[in-house]
């Protein structure tokens, strides 16, 4: 409500990367997460070189850097499991600044915050440069099941209305002088989702109703049928391709 | 509780996702079976749900908070295939645009946070619901239970998945005790909030928890001060029951007889006066304008048959022959575009089913 035609994570512009076709960059943006999480932790540069390649797609899709470390935040309660790791793993250990870590420990936390960050990163880079709409018939031309594709994708079409109605009752809560503080005022919270439960559930069945009366049986017709040459997908799998070959010579040396 | 990308090794990351792709399609078959056609809004916007109280916060003790993980919850208000596929839609959804949740540990996800606690939650809740006396207020304390159970279930199956798979070898029994601790006293406040929740429910709309089904109270009279038994209200009586064909011809047949009299005969009597439209033309000039119908010249121009004298009896006969040519008409379209429907449904219903196998 109230917002533009796009959704906050999208970052509309106009680069070969917002062009390609949607399954076609799904399919690499997967390809390439394997190939990374595959790639053996001791080889660090390997993981540089990886860096530098979504950094080349995020300059390519006129991605602003800030942008992509912004949104990077996401895994911070990762990142302090990550740093815990060094102090509770067995093993071997090492003296670092007057501090007993154990070696296994910190291989570990570096596995999990390179691999990590950079599965967020080309995440991130997906839904910035696609289209949640794009998205979701990607994800239906990948063979995904069209009934799943149709819950997603009424998930994305009422996420907003539901959240913003959530919005509403707690302000509704506060002008009346409401402050959850604390366990004691679960039960006021909780009647509050119990309320948006029922709200929610009786406005699926409208929109049932008024999709059976608009002639609805079962499937959504497919309107633009998204399709890729051989250029496109070769030029989205440019990408993983490359981290393959990264991740072969990261084995092999 | 999101596992990100590299925490789990390929191998086991690649079975959790074909165990998940399996419980997704297993849990299509069956919330068709839950919600029947209304399943993609229904469980759409259970999803929504399911997405938007993951944001509630609710405040545990001076600036900390937690917030809801729904499995339970999905599982015990609609039933809990329905809560499977709504928490794995939330979870690939996280996945892919907000990056909550790695890629290749979509599998790991799904498998831990939608199938274990809804499965867990589900099972504990019906076991219980089935011991307690039926009341409303066995129903919340089995919801508290369940909720209870589920996430430290979950983050059981966690550690199991890391135990075959992880890639830090932090002491397995340290992960253990690590984990489910903390899931414990997350899974009381779970606990705590999907009871009170479900309770909010049950309060207004009784009749979409799923899991307080077959608690509905039996209508009671009160006779000269004694409860008594209502006899429940009899079945609407159905008309014998036809075969469907059969039917559409008797509808077919009413309709033509009740077409023919009104066109025949009621028109006989209709207002020779020009209708309202016409009227109100008139009146202000507009049909001054108005050129001759291009079929003005036809057999059956302006209602009446040429060459018959007689003005109601033209009118009818009029009306008449309308009746057939539409009925004639309308008929060869309807055979037209049902042939065409049964042509297209034929491989609709393959497009819904086939692709489950390959969830």
């Amino acid at each position: 409500m109230g917002a533009g035609h796009a959704h906050r994570l999208y970052r509309h512009a106009h680069s070969p990367v917002h062009a390609l076709p949607p399954h076609t960059k799904l399919a690499a943006a997967f390809a390439f997460v394997i190939v990374v999480v595959s790639t053996p932790r001791e080889a660090v540069w390997a993981f540089a070189v990886y860096a530098v390649l979504l950094a080349a797609v995020a300059r390519t899709a006129h991605v602003p850097l800030t942008f992509l470390l912004k949104r990077l935040l996401i895994e911070i309660p990762f990142v302090a499991f990550a740093v815990l790791m060094p102090f509770v793993a067995q093993g071997e250990r090492v003296e670092v600044l007057g501090m007993s870590l154990s070696v296994s420990g910190l291989w570990g936390a570096w596995n999990v915050l390179a691999k990590g960050t950079l599965g967020v990163a080309t995440s991130v880079l997906l839904a910035s440069t696609t289209e949640l709409r794009a998205l979701l018939l990607g994800l239906q031309r990948l063979k995904l099941p069209p009934l799943l594709v149709q819950i997603a994708s009424f998930m994305i079409r009422y996420g907003d209305v539901i959240t913003d109605e959530m919005r509403r009752m707690r302000i509704a809560r506060e002008s009346r002088g409401f402050e959850a503080s604390g366990v004691r005022h679960w039960g006021v919270l909780a009647k509050s989702a119990g309320a948006l439960f029922i709200r929610s559930y009786e406005r699926g069945e409208r929109v049932h109703l008024a999709m059976v009366s608009r002639g609805y049986a079962g499937s959504m017709p497919v309107i633009d049928e998204v399709t890729a040459s051989r250029a496109q997908w070769s030029y989205a799998f440019a990408l993983p391709v490359a981290a393959l070959a990264v991740c072969l010579l990261g084995w092999s040396l | 509780m999101h596992v990100p990308d590299g925490f789990i090794n390929a191998p086991v990351s690649v079975a959790a996702g074909v165990v998940a792709a399996g419980a997704v399609a297993v849990s299509l078959r069956g919330a068709r079976r839950e919600l029947d056609e209304r399943i993609a809004p229904l469980a759409g916007l259970v999803a929504a749900f399911i997405f938007a109280v993951q944001m509630l916060n609710f405040p545990v003790a001076a600036g900390t908070s937690g917030h809801l993980l729904g499995g339970a919850l999905a599982a015990i208000l609609v039933g809990p295939y329905t809560g499977v596929l709504c928490v794995s839609v939330v979870l690939l959804m996280q996945g892919i645009l907000f990056a909550d949740g790695g890629l290749t540990a979509l599998g790991v996800n799904i498998s831990v946070m939608a199938v274990t606690t809804t499965v867990v939650g589900y099972a504990v809740f019906r076991g219980l619901v089935k011991a307690l006396p039926k009341k409303r207020r066995s129903v919340t304390v089995s919801a508290f239970v369940a909720a209870a159970l589920s996430v430290p279930g979950a983050a059981l199956v966690f550690t199991l998945v890391y135990a075959i798979g992880g890639t830090t070898d932090v002491p397995l029994g340290r992960v253990l005790t690590a984990m489910v601790g903390v899931h414990v006293l997350i899974g009381l406040g779970e606990a705590a909030i999907t009871a009170f929740t479900v309770g909010a429910v049950i309060a207004v709309r009784p009749d979409l928890v799923h899991g307080a089904r077959g608690l509905r109270q039996k209508l009671q009279l009160r006779v000269g001060g004694e409860l008594v038994d209502a006899t429940p209200a009899p079945e609407p009586q159905l008309a014998p029951a036809l075969s469907p064909s059969h039917r559409t011809r008797n509808v077919w047949l009413t309709g033509l007889a009740a077409s023919l009299v009104l066109a025949g005969v009621v028109s006989f009597y209709a207002s020779a006066s020009p209708d309202g439209l016409e009227k109100v033309a008139a009146d202000k000039g507009i049909d001054a304008k108005v050129e001759e119908h291009a079929a003005a010249g036809s057999p059956l121009a302006d209602y009446g048959v040429e060459g018959i004298t007689d003005g109601r009896l033209s009118g009818g006969l009029a009306g008449v022959i309308g009746v057939g040519a539409t009925v004639v008409a309308g008929t060869g379209v309807f055979w037209a575009v049902r042939k065409r429907r049964t042509d297209g449904t034929e491989d609709t219903p393959a497009a819904v089913t086939s692709p489950g196998a390959s969830a």
